[in-house]
């Protein structure tokens, strides 16, 4: 079947046809070819070099949710790209970190704003919260032939649940497996530093602003610890990226809000190499 | 075997076509404006969730007259072709124009094909721009020709009427309230001329409105929002449809 999209001709009949309002089962029924995980693959020998993301970082506050990734992609010791944009919205109430393969994750997210677009749209009502986060396991879980051969994406999903009134942050591996955690997640390469930092610094009482501080603060930890993953970039302006999801939706802190943050952090750093230290007992 | 009856390809068409018109007419008409920040959409429906207004993508919007279950069956048509086009090429290369000539493509082939029953429906297709000049609206009759419409159109069975009344008193430029208490003037005069009230819950109105800060610039309009903008003619700003934290109840 050719897709009428391109030509100004009459919608093939399975637009017209009442069916699901997913965009992935309309795709896998009109076009297969393009969906990701439909794609074969030749045999290859090793791994294949592709730039990878590192660092996803959330964490939860009383009214919301912070997701934040530092902006460096690696391809094996090589730094493939400097400012990399590795968080985006995936729709009004929810956002979607990825660890992994840039390429590949890019394109899922891509879909995954689109499946839930199209979902809204169609039905005119968002999904849930949980039935977004299992609509990503799926795509994972697509993903799983390329993830065996050292393709694998990784993503940090984070939401605000407008039913249960909170922030929610759900991790996943490569099988498409899914968690919800509580409190504070990260993913990728430098991912058991920020966790190490997170531990140590998160409280159930945190305000915004506390919360976005905190998140910086964890992946300076990991970019000081692993080598995937940078750290604030005074020189060429490069600050981490940091979203902040409530009640009034999705917000990403502009180069100004992330810069002072950043900054305040460097500088304190530079005094205190390790960062805040919590209390002994 | 008895041979049928010649019908003249005329004499065949009208028929199709009064079948099609008397079937629009049955349901109520709407229309569709422009105003100084976008385009609006009003028209009476009794329904909550029945919509004969809505998304298809980041700046088009979608409005039906006539049969529900057909013009739904085009919306979702529509928003699959929307969708799978911005994911095959770019979500710039999604444009009102394209989706018109597909549905008058496919409402043409209906209409025309005798194993079809022509689908009851008049539809329209609007564009916000980035100015009021970029502003694009089609109108789809159900035989699939397409009208490049400018200012203000209605559609349905009493379109004509409204259609006139608003060409008199449209100006360019006008406030969200303003264009939306035309609309309802418009809409509340019955056939002989005398007017009647209609209560806000039975409006369903919806915007694309260019100043939305988001990608996606369809908004509908409801509860205290919409009372505010009908109340006092003109009165209330068009900054008020930005104001959504009021809006929540």
């Amino acid at each position: 079947m050719e897709a009428n999209t391109r030509s100004t001709g009459r919608l093939p009949a399975a637009f017209l046809t009442p069916g699901s309002s997913s965009f992935m089962d309309f795709l896998g029924e009109h076009q297969p070819e393009l969906l990701p995980g439909n794609r074969q693959l030749p045999p290859t020998q090793g791994v294949v070099e592709a730039p990878h993301g590192t660092t996803i970082v959330a964490v939860t506050f009383p009214g919301g949710v912070v997701l934040a990734g530092d902006r460096r992609a690696t391809m094996g010791n090589v730094i493939a790209q400097r400012d990399i944009e590795k968080v985006f919205p995936a729709d009004e109430y929810s956002a979607v970190g990825i660890a992994g393969t840039a390429g590949l994750a890019v394109e899922m997210v891509k879909l995954f704003q689109l499946e839930l677009e199209h979902f809204e749209k169609v039905e005119g009502a968002q999904l849930s919260l949980e039935g977004k986060a299992n609509r990503l396991s799926t795509m994972i879980r697509s993903n799983l032939g390329m993830a065996m051969q050292g393709l694998a994406v990784v993503p940090l999903f984070a939401g605000f649940d407008l039913d249960r009134d909170k922030g929610r942050i759900f991790s996943y591996d490569v099988t498409g497996g899914r968690s919800e955690e509580q409190g504070f997640a990260a993913t990728g390469s430098g991912s058991i530093f920020a966790r190490g930092a997170m531990k140590k610094l998160f409280r159930e009482d945190l305000t915004e602003d506390q919360a976005t501080t905190l998140v910086v603060q964890a992946l300076y930890d990991a970019a000081d610890d692993d080598s995937a993953t940078g750290g604030p970039d005074v020189a060429r302006r490069i600050y981490p990226i940091v979203t902040v999801i409530t009640e009034d939706g999705f917000r990403r802190l502009t180069d100004d809000e992330a810069s002072e943050i950043a900054r305040s952090i460097l500088e304190r750093r530079l005094e205190q190499p390790d960062g805040p230290r919590a209390a002994l007992l | 075997m008895s041979t049928p009856f010649y019908v003249s390809p005329q004499q065949a068409m009208a028929d199709r076509a009064e079948y099609a018109r008397k079937g629009i007419a049955r349901g109520r008409s709407l229309v569709v404006l422009q105003y100084a920040d976008g385009i609006v959409f009003v028209g009476e429906n009794p329904s909550r969730a029945l919509h004969k207004f809505s998304e298809i993508y980041d700046r088009i919007g979608f409005a039906a007259a006539g049969k529900y279950n057909e013009y739904e069956n085009l919306r979702i048509g529509g928003v699959r072709y929307a969708d799978l086009r911005g994911y095959t090429y770019d979500r710039d290369d999604v444009t009102a124009r394209g989706l018109a000539n597909v549905y008058a493509q496919t409402l043409g082939t209906i209409f025309s094909s005798a194993a079809e029953k022509p689908y009851e429906v008049e539809l329209v297709v609007a564009e916000v721009g980035e100015t009021p000049e970029g502003d694009q609206i089609y109108r789809l009759p159900h035989d699939g020709s397409i009208v490049d419409e400018h200012g203000s159109v209605a559609v349905g069975g009493n379109a004509e009427q409204i259609s006139s009344y608003l060409d008199q008193r449209h100006q360019d430029g006008m406030t969200l309230a303003e264009a939306l208490n035309l609309a309802v003037q418009a809409l509340s005069r019955d056939t002989n001329g005398s007017q009647r009230e209609i209560p806000a819950e039975r409006l369903e109105v919806a915007v694309l409105d260019r100043t939305r800060p988001q990608k996606r610039k369809f908004k509908r309009i409801t509860g205290r929002q919409l009372a505010r903008l009908l109340e006092g003619e003109g009165a209330a700003s068009a900054t008020d449809a930005e104001d959504e934290s009021a809006e929540e109840e």
